[in-house]
């Protein structure tokens, strides 16, 4: 019996104290009909060292790849401090912190986090985390909706560049409330949206304008042009963007003439590993004055009764526990954890740390990108100015492609064919700053072995594989 | 025991309405409603110029553990909103019937008045409430 | 002390960024930031020492009884820890193909398979990252099958007076209008009131079960069958399974839809905050709105099932597939329970329970439910106490803390006054559990006899009661830079 302490005596005194003569008459009160018996499916248990066994197995059969793929999920490397720390059983096994006496680290830190966050993104109010990037989008979109009171509308503005998974995530999060969703194209030469998918738009009542940078192809948007935009026709302006980049692109808060209202974005380059998806975690941060719409947990300073600092949750009539079907927002549970490791990692870098990794990141690309596109028949899709991923065109399936080098322990790049078929066999590929010359060499000759035919899946490359 | 100054009327949504004359009454919430909230650290005001129905929800008052509607007493234009409250919300725990006031309404109709409660009814209203 | 404070320009943790390179940086001056980002300077063993140093002022499992109503505070298994940190497992890129991935999708779909058993749902989707994430899908389902039968006129969830705040705002964010049900004086749902409060416009009702108030909503058939025949549906929200693992299946009781809270029943850590993760199992009529992706196997391999295969599934909650290394720990959870370690879960946190609630009556404190078993959990009202000695629920749950035990939860449900809401799980020894009833003792003493000294707690913590109207009313969210 996994981790239950109870020895026989004990559970017979305990049960002699309530008076029932066997721990089933505690369950008099469900009717017996409803009793669902042994569960015969479930397996029997394992010890820890079985199920490590089992475990370990499992990796193996995953092996680990060499990584090329972005796409809102990047390869970093993280100091060995901060998961040390962070995974201490202080930090890794407290609640919410509710009782704010009792939770003075975690709730300190978390205003620390806030404090690096606005710090990073130029904005004045961060939240203490949400899910992960594509909720926070959501929470941003509904925040922006309540909070730009010269707007009737309900209509926001997503650009095609923006990451599609985001797109889909926020229709199936705000889609019950409403709001309009429309889509931006962008420019196929650039890859950025222009001011001219605006037009149309100019004069309308539009509640906000999201604003990816750097966009889903890597792409640097001309935010400030499009921050304006939004401005002058009473539009929010909401950025989504990469924390990383944020070390040495404008941040949100300084974009155009009056800054961002509302910036997002996933927090996973800073700290948490790729570990297939997640946990990872949203950000969300705003203006002051928009304060009251946000949703999520806040940390505010205060003193204690005898005039120390100290640090507690703040503004939580906002909050379900309390508003509840009035809430900002349903969520409760966020990603604290990760906020930590977020917090610690920040320290360890520093801005300077956080320069170099982006800029690690961003020459590794070129370098990257450069390499491939010298290989006959690949090209770079988009002119605009790039961070760290870019989009190349394949003369083969991507699909295939994909798998021909995965075969040799690559992971090659996200294909792009199902969500922009109208770039046809394109890849979007990254390096992050783990990336060594050796394993872009060596992507570089497997890609152009496969394209040239001598590798041996040369017959599985049919364009519309 | 919480005051309930006789000269104002009372919802039984715990707001209290002074007639100021030419159809313009002020509105806030009493000194019972207060101190059942705790101390107020918000208040989020009706605009200026909005037209409501009685009954319908026009502001929010919170204190650290609670937040609490406020619903229009009497249907009418929204003419004033106590822009102090915004920077001292404790004004409505220190002074509920004078600086505390919340808003001022252009009455649609002064009848709806009759409808509200005097001081007598609210107080056993709120008796009977405990 | 922030870690701001302990900033220094121009020094740095050097061993952690990595060498710039000699390639030129192709990005414009007007995409490039004009000042560096106010983040602290600080070498590594600052670093290291600050947040080692505020670790120590938490309350957490590893260190502290923790028995908080409703959030499941049970040991969290180091081994799944370990076993889901396999560099092979954190190293995975969530895009990476299916082929390299058979591992990690094997863990997926066995964990699916498993919940599908333990609560009696026909599928399961693992992608919520949290409790109300999963009751956002799960109320999302239950829209998406009304507007599949084209019955509009379904606009209304019904939820108890007592649910978790989450439950009506949920709802909301699924565009629904909320309507609150009367709990009877023993603790079960008002049927009449139910009654009263179904019709052609309910789409469903939202129950937990055990109930907030700890004890098991035995009219739970009839709920059922009147709200299926109004035409509603039944959300189980989870956040009370452990009372009831391998004893009786939400699917059983007639619900069609359930989120776990992997956080909660098993034994994910908290994290101060989360992560969570809200998986939302369903019965066969809201099977095809499941959100995406979902682990599928076909012969031998698993592969995921996207939009392709689900056209009707309400979306997707993440921007990939939701908290996967928390699937994992809880994956490694279950396997190490087993099916007869899952009956033994919740046969010892019920045991626990009602010894400690015998105890207290025992001793003198006041259950808000007497007649009732019960579960997992349990409810004392300090009312008494509160009206002769002028001290609140939150003074008494203060001065625990000073007891070294972590306070239970206060003021929920609220409908019960001045309560005390508290679940000690089945991780706790017995030595535990009486530590606490002596606290209680004690504190009890010292209401009646040292009043200022219950009013005043904690004592022994790093700060003393915070100010938390000041917090609000002068917010503080940041640290800045002096100009």
């Amino acid at each position: 019996m996994p981790f239950i302490p109870h020895t026989e005596e004990e559970t017979q005194q305990m049960l002699e104290t309530i008076g029932v003569s066997d721990i089933e008459a505690l369950f008099d009160e469900i009717p017996p009909a409803l009793r669902c018996g042994l569960l015969k499916e479930i397996p029997e248990g394992l010890s820890e060292m079985e199920i490590g066994q089992l475990m370990a197995a499992r990796a193996k059969q995953d092996g680990q790849a060499t990584c090329f793929i972005g796409a809102g999920a990047y390869d970093h490397h993280i100091p060995a401090a901060v998961w040390q720390i962070a995974g201490r059983g202080e930090f890794y096994t407290a609640y919410t912190p509710y009782q704010a006496e009792a939770s003075q680290g975690t709730l300190q830190l978390l205003y620390e986090f806030q404090s690096m966050m606005t710090a990073l993104t130029g904005m004045d109010i961060s939240n203490a985390s949400l899910y992960d990037g594509a909720s926070a989008l959501a929470e941003a979109v509904l925040m922006a909706v309540r909070a730009n009171r010269q707007s009737k509308s309900r209509r926001i503005l997503l650009p095609r560049s923006l990451h599609p998974t985001y797109r889909k995530v926020v229709k199936a999060l705000v889609g019950n409330q409403g709001l309009e969703l429309i889509e931006l194209p962008f420019n196929p030469e650039s890859g950025r949206t222009d001011l001219s998918a605006l037009e149309p738009f100019t004069g309308e009542d539009i509640a906000a304008l999201v604003i990816p940078q750097p966009n889903f192809f890597g792409v640097l948007e001309e935010v400030d042009q499009l921050t304006n935009w939004a401005h002058e026709n009473k539009a929010l302006a909401v950025g989504v963007v990469n924390p990383v980049a944020c070390s040495i692109l404008t941040p949100p808060g300084e974009w155009g003439e009056k800054g961002a209202d509302i910036c997002c974005g996933d927090g996973q380059p800073l700290g948490a590993p790729l570990s297939s998806g997640g946990p990872y975690f949203g950000f969300l941060c705003c203006r002051d004055k928009l304060v009251r719409q946000m949703p999520g947990r806040i940390i505010g300073r205060t003193v204690d009764k005898e005039g120390e600092t100290g640090y507690t949750l703040t503004l939580q009539a906002r909050e379900q526990h309390i508003r509840r079907s009035k809430a900002t927002s349903n969520i409760c549970t966020n990603q604290g954890l990760m906020a930590a490791v977020a917090t610690i990692h920040m320290a360890l870098l520093g801005a300077e740390g956080l320069e170099r990794v982006a800029l690690a990141c961003h020459a590794n690309t070129q370098q990257l990108s450069e390499k491939l596109a010298a290989i006959k028949g690949v090209e770079k899709v988009f002119s605009g100015e790039t961070f760290h991923e870019t989009v190349l065109k394949l003369p083969a399936s991507s699909k295939a492609v994909l798998r021909a080098l995965a075969n040799h322990q690559l992971l090659g790049g996200n294909d792009l064919s199902d969500d922009y078929p109208e770039l046809g066999n394109a890849l979007l590929v990254c390096a992050t700053e783990k990336r060594t010359d050796a394993e872009i060499e060596r992507y570089a000759s497997k890609l152009a072995r496969i394209l040239s035919g001598a590798d041996d899946v040369l017959c599985q490359l049919h364009p519309k594989d | 025991m919480s005051e309930t100054p006789a000269e104002l009327k009372y919802s039984k949504e715990h707001e209290w309405v002074r007639q100021e004359g030419d159809n313009v009454v002020t509105i806030g919430i009493s000194d019972h409603a207060q101190e059942q909230l705790g101390d107020l650290v918000f208040v989020e005001l009706p605009e200026v110029g909005s037209l409501l129905e009685s009954g319908a929800e026009c502001a929010v008052v919170e204190s650290v553990k609670a937040a609490s509607d406020i619903y229009m007493p009497v249907s009418g234009e929204v003419i004033a909103v106590n822009e102090e409250l915004a920077d001292t919300p404790e004004n409505i725990n220190d002074a509920p019937y004078s600086d505390g006031w919340i808003f001022k309404v252009k009455l649609s109709d002064s009848s709806e008045l009759d409808g509200l409660m005097d001081a007598d009814g609210y107080n056993a209203f709120v008796a009977e409430d405990r | 002390m922030l870690i701001y404070e302990q900033s220094r320009s121009g020094r740095r943790a050097t061993a952690q960024a990595p060498l710039t390179r000699a390639a030129v940086c192709a990005i414009p001056d007007r995409f490039r930031r004009k000042k560096a980002a106010a983040l602290p300077e600080v070498s590594e063993l600052q670093t290291v020492r600050h947040y080692t140093r505020l670790s120590q002022k938490n309350f957490s499992i590893d260190t502290q009884f923790y028995p908080l109503g409703s959030c499941t505070m049970k040991y969290n298994p180091r081994g799944a820890h370990a076993f889901a940190s396999l560099p092979e497992f954190l190293g995975r890129h969530p895009l990476a193909p299916e082929s390299g991935s058979q591992g990690f999708l094997a863990c997926l779909y066995d964990l699916q398979q498993m919940l599908k058993q333990i609560t009696g749902m026909q599928a399961v989707s693992l992608t919520p990252s949290a409790g109300a994430q999963g009751e956002f899908a799960g109320v999302a389902m239950i829209r998406a099958y009304h507007e599949a039968n084209n019955d509009d006129a379904r606009q209304e969830i019904l939820v108890p007076d007592a649910a978790h705040g989450t439950n009506p705002a949920s709802a909301v964010m699924c565009g629904y209008k909320v309507r609150e049900i009367a709990t009877g004086p023993d603790g079960d749902m008002d049927i009449d009131a139910l009654k009263a409060a179904l019709g052609p416009q309910t789409a469903g009702i939202m129950l937990t079960n055990p109930s907030t108030v700890g004890v098991f909503e035995q009219k739970i058939r009839k709920i059922a069958d009147l709200t299926h025949k109004a035409g509603g549906l039944l959300y189980y929200d989870g956040a009370n399974l452990n009372a009831i693992l391998g004893k009786v299946r939400p699917g059983d009781m007639g619900f069609d839809v359930i989120h776990i809270n992997l956080h909660k029943t098993f034994a994910t850590p908290h994290g101060g905050g989360g992560p969570g993760s809200g998986p939302v199992g369903v019965s066969k009529r809201l099977e095809p709105f499941l959100p995406i992706p979902l682990v599928g196997k076909d012969e031998s391999s698993y592969r995921w099932l996207n939009e392709e295969e689900r056209p009707l599934s309400i979306g997707r909650m993440s921007a990939f597939a939701g908290n996967a290394g928390i699937l994992l720990r809880a994956y490694i959870y279950a396997m190490m329970l087993g099916r007869e370690g899952i009956v033994r879960v919740a046969d010892y946190a019920t045991l626990n329970a009602n010894y400690m609630l015998k105890r207290l009556q025992e001793a003198g404190f006041e259950a808000a439910y007497p007649e009732r078993r019960a579960s997992h959990e349990f409810i004392i009202t300090l009312k008494k106490q509160a009206k002769a000695h002028g001290i609140s629920t939150m003074d008494i749950a203060k001065r625990l803390l000073d007891y070294g035990v972590h306070a239970p939860t206060t003021y929920f449900p609220l409908l019960v006054p001045e309560c005390l809401l508290i679940e000690p799980t089945e991780t706790e020894t017995r030595q535990e559990l009486d530590r606490f009833i002596e606290a209680m003792i004690a504190i009890r003493n010292e209401v009646e006899h040292t009043p200022d000294l219950v009013k005043d707690a904690p004592h022994t913590l790093p700060v003393k009661r915070l100010d938390d109207v000041r917090a609000a009313r002068e917010l503080d969210l940041r640290w800045q830079p002096e100009e």
